[in-house]
């Protein structure tokens, strides 16, 4: 025991010091909230000075009065051919064709274009025309507008739930599904981050050859055991760093301009409706930062916390069994397939499944399988996962990182005194099998 | 009470036996030659005695005592294959490798100051060994071998890599240490430094133990009989003698070769030339430790 502790601390203090660490540490949750807000603005410029394109069009139909924030329309009359010819000419984005139309059953509407256009485009100006022929129906038969909103009711329903000790909660839906996201992705990064380290590492004990000085001090097993503990203390302790980094930033942001600006805009409102939007939609926000702050986040946070190092564990073992086997990371290649897709597949669930259907069956059975359940388990967590599958997924991870565990320390025994084998899954299975 | 003792240790590998049978007795404060080609087996018996695998079969004590974990302290090994994490400092490596042997922070610390001082390099102590020379990083893992003062060392091809003066300062230390009492398991093809440094010697061939014993004992047991003489004159000899070879150097300046049956005794060869010859030099041509392991192990292969 004594000596993994030596050896964690050498591996957790090797890593620490370096200053990748440290600028890894520091930077990240600076420079992940700076890029989205970086692209959000730009986003925003971009529409803001976007220049309209130019749309020549024909209407057969005679029906039409085109207008559009985003393009900028010009009639042409005469025949489409000419219309072609005189399209070619110039530099404009294209030439819109509508023929005489059934209001009903409109067909035949064509955009010739010199690009081909994208999605948005398209929507944009089928949305146009959605819009121009559901107030032509409407003056047909004689519906006003005033009629029609008069018939619009809108509908918000709240959901609560009661947990399992019979206290209701309101929780919604869109702030757990995005902890889901942000906690299964998280922990996909982590055990990716942090097993390939574990990887590297053992590949560089091999190829500098210390490795047999330092197993004739120590078991091969206690070496991969301290080198895991050691690289999971550093995941944890980056973590730490991480969320007590982000939570005062969040803190600083929101106390800067979350709580201060609608206060101020409200205090400059003069019209008193306008003053009442204002406080319904502060009353919503101030309901979301209620349900947000609400969340069980004991439980998501000791969750993350657990189902981390459960992951970790389980996957770090079959890392260090490659490494061990290998002699440089280009061969490691060939065995990282099999550890991959099991992280890809919960991975992918994650978005087909689990944050859609949070307690349909194969989110619940991704959420208790080891191999699966650190990343299923972070997407259904916020959405209040029963008892009995919390327990038996917990178990059956602490068993699986046991049982991965052990097979990996029967392989790096062997693996790591060999230098120059080819090796394959058979030899593998042979190294596992062989006697100590 | 002997260093180590191995008694009857075998160990198999799914297509090929590593080690059969081996037994060997390595007595205290000597250096212990083990010798044997590549593949014989030597790699896996220093493992086994290291407890980076277990034997099959056999036993081995050390100090009069059962090989277990505890005497992890007791030994020092460099193996064949060796090297030192690169990105430490040649300070931290030494204690971190010294702790690992058992040795507490403050121990390992000042032991290994006291090695560095030693070794007049206490400006490397905050080297990162990647910026080492190659010469400069055996000096080092030298240092880590023996720095926490085990009572057997086993040094595995122990000179690859190093220049005359380093390799002469480390035979220094090795005769210096055995002097202080400890054993040294010494496994080399280098027939010089086994014929220069080692008492005992063992040879492995074929996962099997084909010789063992002193060196004076090995040599005894594989001398000839054969006689290198340098005379003036040419001569015959009595039917009891066989004349191998006879070379004239130069005029009337010979050297023979006299092979000499076992009863026959130096004195009275000397005696018989005098008779015939004027005898200038008289050497017993004593095998070298170089061809007796080439007779044997070939003679192995002849099989």
């Amino acid at each position: 025991m004594n000596k993994i502790w030596l050896i964690t601390q050498r591996e957790f203090l090797n890593r620490v010091q370096k200053k990748s660490f440290l600028i890894a540490t520091i930077l990240i949750p600076l420079i992940f909230p700076a890029i989205i807000g970086l692209l959000v603005y730009i986003a925003k410029e971009q529409d803001k000075h976007a220049e309209k394109e130019i749309v020549h069009y024909i209407d057969e139909s005679a029906l039409f009065t085109p207008d559009s924030s985003k393009f900028i329309f010009k009639k042409f009359t005469g025949s489409l051919e000419d219309a072609k010819t005189a399209y070619r000419a110039t530099d404009d984005f294209g030439l819109l064709y509508i023929p005489k139309l059934n209001i009903s059953d409109p067909k035949g509407i064509v955009l010739y274009t010199k690009i081909s256009p994208s999605m948005e485009d398209i929507s944009g100006i089928e949305n146009f025309f959605e819009a121009q022929l559901k107030d032509l129906k409407m003056q047909r038969m004689r519906i006003d507008q005033k009629l029609l909103d008069s018939l619009k009711t809108n509908v918000n329903i709240s959901t609560v739930s009661f947990t399992d000790s019979g206290q209701e909660k309101s929780n919604n839906s869109i702030i757990l599904s995005g902890i889901g996201m942000a906690g299964g992705i998280l922990m996909y990064m982590f055990i990716f981050i942090y097993g390939a380290q574990i990887m590297q590492g053992i590949i560089e004990e091999k190829t500098s050859k210390v490795v047999e000085v330092i197993v004739s001090s120590v078991k091969p097993f206690q070496l991969m055991m301290g080198k895991i503990i050691g690289l999971a203390s550093v995941g944890l302790l980056q973590f730490l760093i991480w969320i007590i980094l982000m939570g005062t930033l969040t803190f600083v942001v929101v106390d800067m301009m979350g709580v201060d600006t609608p206060q101020q805009q409200a205090m400059q409102q003069i019209s008193a409706e306008a003053a009442a939007q204002q406080a319904a939609a502060t009353s919503e926000t101030l309901k979301a930062i209620n349900e947000f702050t609400s969340l069980p986040w004991i439980q998501i946070g000791i969750s993350f916390l657990f189902y981390f190092l459960g992951g970790y564990l389980l996957y770090g073992a079959l890392f260090a069994a490659v490494g061990s086997a290998v002699d440089s990371p280009a061969e490691a290649q060939q065995f990282m397939f099999p550890i991959t897709i099991p992280m890809l597949i919960s991975y992918m669930s994650l978005f087909m499944f689990i944050l859609k259907d949070p307690h349909g069956p194969i989110s619940v059975w991704l959420s208790i399988i080891p191999i699966t359940s650190p990343i299923a388990m972070m997407g259904r967590i916020g959405f209040g996962v029963p008892f009995w599958q919390l327990a038996l997924s917990v178990v059956l991870l602490i068993g699986g990182f046991i049982l991965t565990t052990w097979v990996a320390g029967r392989i790096y025994r062997v693996g790591i005194l060999m230098h120059g084998t080819k090796v394959n899954y058979k030899v593998l299975a042979k190294w596992f099998m062989m006697k100590n | 009470m002997e260093a180590l003792t191995a008694s009857n240790v075998t160990k198999r590998y799914t297509n090929h036996v590593a080690l059969d049978e081996v037994s060997l007795t390595i007595p205290q404060q000597t250096i212990f030659g083990l010798l044997g080609p590549n593949g014989a087996g030597k790699t896996t018996l220093i493992r086994i005695i290291n407890q980076i695998i277990t034997a099959d079969s056999g036993e081995i004590s050390i100090f009069g005592e059962r090989l277990q974990a505890k005497h992890i302290g007791t030994i020092g090994y460099l193996p064949e294959e060796r090297g030192l994490y690169k990105k430490l400092k040649v300070g931290e490596q030494l204690t971190y490798l010294a702790q690992l042997k058992g040795l507490s922070k403050k121990e390992a610390v000042d032991k290994s100051k006291a090695w560095i001082k030693k070794f007049e390099i206490t400006d490397w102590w905050n080297k990162k060994v990647e910026d080492l020379s190659k010469g400069m990083a055996q000096k080092i893992q030298f240092i880590s071998t023996v720095m926490h003062e085990p009572r057997l060392i086993i040094l595995d091809e122990p000179f690859s890599g190093f220049d005359p003066v380093n390799a002469q300062l480390i035979t220094k230390e090795i005769l210096e240490l055995k002097e202080r009492g400890c054993t040294i398991i010494f496994s080399t093809h280098r027939m010089e430094t086994v014929e220069d440094l080692c008492d005992h010697i063992a040879l492995i061939n074929k996962s099997k133990k084909i010789l063992e014993g002193s060196k004076k004992q090995v040599k005894a047991t594989y001398r000839t009989g054969t006689f290198a003489i340098e005379h003036i004159g040419a001569f015959t000899l009595p039917a009891k003698y066989e004349l191998l070879e006879q070379k004239n150097l130069e005029d009337t300046y010979f050297r023979s070769l006299i092979k000499v049956n076992e009863n026959t005794s130096p004195n009275k060869l000397i005696r018989d030339l005098t008779e015939v010859t004027e005898v200038h030099s008289f050497v017993e041509k004593v095998p070298t430790m170089s061809e007796i392991f080439i007779t044997l192990v070939k003679g192995g292969s002849d099989e």
